[in-house]
């Protein structure tokens, strides 16, 4: 048990987690007291002495599905006589009356893909979650093709299972299937019910089938090559380049909270700062009741300037979502600025603060920057030099000795003229200049790249792969 | 040390005993924190039953509970210990000529003019006591320091009076709305609870506990509804309590079903928001007219 355990711990700890010396030893005695047969309370058990953070939770879960995937009865991998199965199966061969020599005896092992796909139907109709599960395992094992020792991934797997599935099919007719149990047609509302209601169990169900295939595969090559090849960055850690679509989601929902916990910080900052210089009239005025002599010195009371903001965005290609959450979060916590303007480009360039003022949504202004705005010059390749032209000749008189500005970008130029002197006149009129960039340091100037030409005239280029990274940044700015 | 509890079945059971639907993760904590006799840091969204969950503990106990409500500006005079200022200058001046000097300032420093706050009551009382740290998000990083004594050792120093150590271990809750990100050394002494919005199964279960007279269909139907719209990319989700006071809603206005009438009408109580309310009402086809 403490082999298993500390595997664990240290698998956790690979994954990113910070996992203490003292959370271990509370997890060693918590386990004392949790039977590891009760697995959700172990599971739970587990959790609350060693995951302190609900957004490392996920991973959490995963690399405990790959160590203690292969204990408890429910989750035994060889395929008994499931009693559950046979007695739906029979029920369901008496209900449609074709129980021609085949009964309960073949198992499920001797179906035909239709009467599969029949069955799940039934399953999902009336949610019953043992059938899917022995159902989840036999389309695993019938339809992934899963052969020993072959180092794919489980997403391959999971992919040709589902296919063979149709689940999408299967949502249509489940929708038919209610329709026809109503007799008639439904509201807007009951159909929007009902469809939500079968989606969370076909999502359960492709879940169970993510597990199954898991299970196999730690089977197979044992639970720490397998907790390698699924181990994925926690949330804040993921680059913004690189995100799946899935992993975009987390970020969006991690973002809001870090909004929240940033613009705390900050105010809590700017209420809190050092004392300000010496008030020499106020002290001089208090001295009066101690007989002229200073005894009491008073402080000016510190206001520091709120900084006036200017984001000036490339939104082209990879780079897009690295502007976009770069902008929502500016926008979240915009009170911490005296002002925020925001430019976005590609080739062209325009102003977007307006898409920001008008609505509180901020996912429903950046898909106005998206369509609206005007960005394209000549072919919608990014060309930061004219960018930069258009920026300085437009807009260039806004910026004052309290506006800081913002260029986020890869400087990714397609080898047009850099323009690097307009960050030069904007630097000597602006408080700072800043480049954030989010490709990886050693990216830099390669290929077609000329941060480091911009860069020169900056106080400072940043790489921002990850929310981590952003939000220290940003902390930084305010 | 008692134990209180003798099986994560029996926690989850005794809670729904005091109309508090635990899921596995809560009780299985719960339980935990009895056996390790160490506090819990429950944290999540607003309005999921984080001061409940203490409250209904302490029901299910027979325990006293003991508040400490955390706002920015908390110190230790208010969260631990005071000296009683004015008894003690009363006890000085009552007998000026007899007491000697050394007398007066053991006998000044003793428990009798000791004002305890809640941590240090939690700490001294003799009957069960369940001790309820809320929102310890609001105050400062460095205020935190004030509860670490307390949550890791069950003891209070007092410069003047030696250590106070606990004669029993209270149940210690601590709730977070996650506004900020609390320190380590907080989180390293705590078990760790996040409480999510609840399956919609449980919610429904909640539904009908809560509410009485309300029926299984309608309680259903609110459960799903609520589901769909947790769903969407909302600025504010509705909470369990913004649930519970829909469905009183529902029942006051005599309704057995939830139709788009109803709804439109009823989506203020769940909802807070305008631009929540004009997108929950499209996505679920309700004509707001």
């Amino acid at each position: 048990m403490i082999d298993l355990l500390s595997g664990f711990v240290k698998e956790l700890r690979n994954a990113g987690l910070p996992v203490s010396l003292t959370e271990n030893l509370d997890a060693m005695e918590a386990v004392r007291h949790i039977p590891i047969e009760d697995r959700e309370a172990f599971k739970y058990a587990l959790g609350a002495t060693l995951v302190k953070n609900s957004s490392h939770w996920r991973a959490f879960e995963t690399v405990f599905e790959v160590y203690f995937s292969l204990r408890g009865p429910e989750y035994k991998l060889v395929e008994g006589s499931d009693d559950d199965v046979d007695r739906m199966w029979r029920e369901m061969q008496d209900q449609l009356q074709q129980g021609e020599g085949r009964g309960g005896a073949g198992g499920l092992d001797s179906l035909t893909p239709e009467e599969i796909a029949q069955m799940l139907m039934k399953a999902l109709l009336n949610a019953d979650q043992a059938l899917m599960r022995a159902l989840a395992k036999q389309s695993v094992q019938r339809f992934a093709g899963m052969e020993p020792g072959r180092p794919v991934g489980g997403t391959y797997y999971l992919y040709r299972t589902l296919r063979n599935l149709d689940l999408e099919g299967m949502l249509q007719k489940l929708m038919e299937a209610s329709r026809e149990q109503v007799g008639g047609d439904l509201t807007a509302l009951e159909e929007r019910l009902e469809r939500d209601e079968y989606q969370t169990r076909i999502e359960d169900f492709k879940k169970e089938i993510e597990a199954e295939i898991r299970r196999r595969l730690v089977a197979d090559r044992g639970a720490e090559a397998m907790a390698k090849t699924l181990r994925k960055p926690l949330p804040e850690d993921v680059e913004f380049m690189h995100a799946s679509r899935d992993e975009m989601q987390l970020l969006k929902k991690s973002l809001y909270p870090l909004t929240r916990k940033l613009a705390a910080r900050l105010a809590r900052k700017r209420r809190h700062g050092r004392k300000g210089p010496l008030d020499f009239r106020n002290t001089v005025r208090h001295s009066l009741s101690y007989g002229g002599v200073p005894a009491d010195p008073k402080f000016k009371y510190p206001r520091p300037a709120k900084p006036e903001l200017m984001v000036v965005a490339d939104i082209s290609g990879s780079v897009a979502a690295f502007a976009r959450f770069t902008l929502m979060l500016v926008y979240a916590i915009q009170n911490q600025f005296s002002k925020v303007r925001s430019f976005v480009f590609i080739d062209g360039l325009d102003e977007v603060t307006e898409y920001f003022r008008g609505t509180e949504d901020i996912t429903e202004a950046i898909h106005r920057v998206n369509t609206e705005a005007d960005v394209v010059w000549v072919d919608g390749h990014s060309d930061y030099g004219h960018a930069f032209e258009v920026f300085w000749d437009r807009f260039g008189k806004d910026v004052g000795p309290k506006t800081t500005v913002l260029l986020l970008g890869d400087a990714r130029n397609n080898y047009h003229a850099s323009q690097a002197w307009v960050v030069r006149e904007m630097r000597k009129k602006a408080r700072h200049v800043y480049w954030l960039n989010p490709e990886p340091r050693s990216y830099w100037n390669t290929g077609d790249s000329i941060v480091g030409e911009y860069g020169n005239h900056t106080d400072g280029v940043y790489e921002c792969r990850n929310l981590r990274q952003l939000e220290g940044f940003v902390e930084k700015l305010a | 040390m008692g134990e209180r509890f003798s099986s994560v079945q029996q926690v989850r059971d005794g809670l729904k005993g005091v109309d508090y639907l635990a899921d596995d993760g809560i009780a299985g904590v719960v339980f935990l924190a009895d056996r390790l006799g160490k506090p819990i840091l429950v944290e999540g969204p607003a309005g999921t039953g984080k001061t409940q969950l203490a409250k209904s503990v302490a029901e299910l106990t027979g325990s006293r509970l003991i508040r400490l409500q955390c706002y920015e500006g908390l110190d230790e005079s208010k969260a631990l210990y005071e000296w009683n200022y004015k008894k003690q200058l009363l006890r000085i001046q009552a007998d000026k000529n007899s007491d000697s000097w050394s007398d007066i300032h053991d006998d000044i420093f003793s428990e009798d003019f000791l004002l305890t706050r809640p941590l240090l009551e939690a700490i001294r009382s003799t009957d069960p006591v369940v001790l309820l740290i809320d929102e310890v998000d609001r105050v400062e990083v460095e205020t935190e320091a004030l509860l670490l004594e307390i949550l890791s050792e069950y003891q209070v120093s007092i410069p003047e009076l030696g250590t106070i150590t606990a004669r029993q271990i209270p149940m210690v809750f601590l709730t977070s709305n996650n506004t900020r990100e609390l320190s380590e050394a907080l989180k390293r002494r705590c078990l760790y609870l996040h409480v999510d919005y609840p399956s919609m199964d449980r919610e429904k279960e909640i539904v009908l506990a809560k509410v009485d007279g309300i029926t299984e269909h309608l309680a259903d139907q609110v459960a799903r509804i609520v589901r769909s719209i947790r769903q969407l990319d909302l600025k504010k989700a509705p909470s369990v309590s913004e649930t519970l006071d829909w469905a009183r809603t529902l029942l006051l206005l005599n309704a057995d079903v939830v139709d788009a009438d109803t709804a439109k009408e009823t989506l203020h109580v769940l909802l807070k928001y305008q631009t929540d309310i004009a997108k929950a009402a499209k996505e679920l086809a309700v004509d707001l007219g």
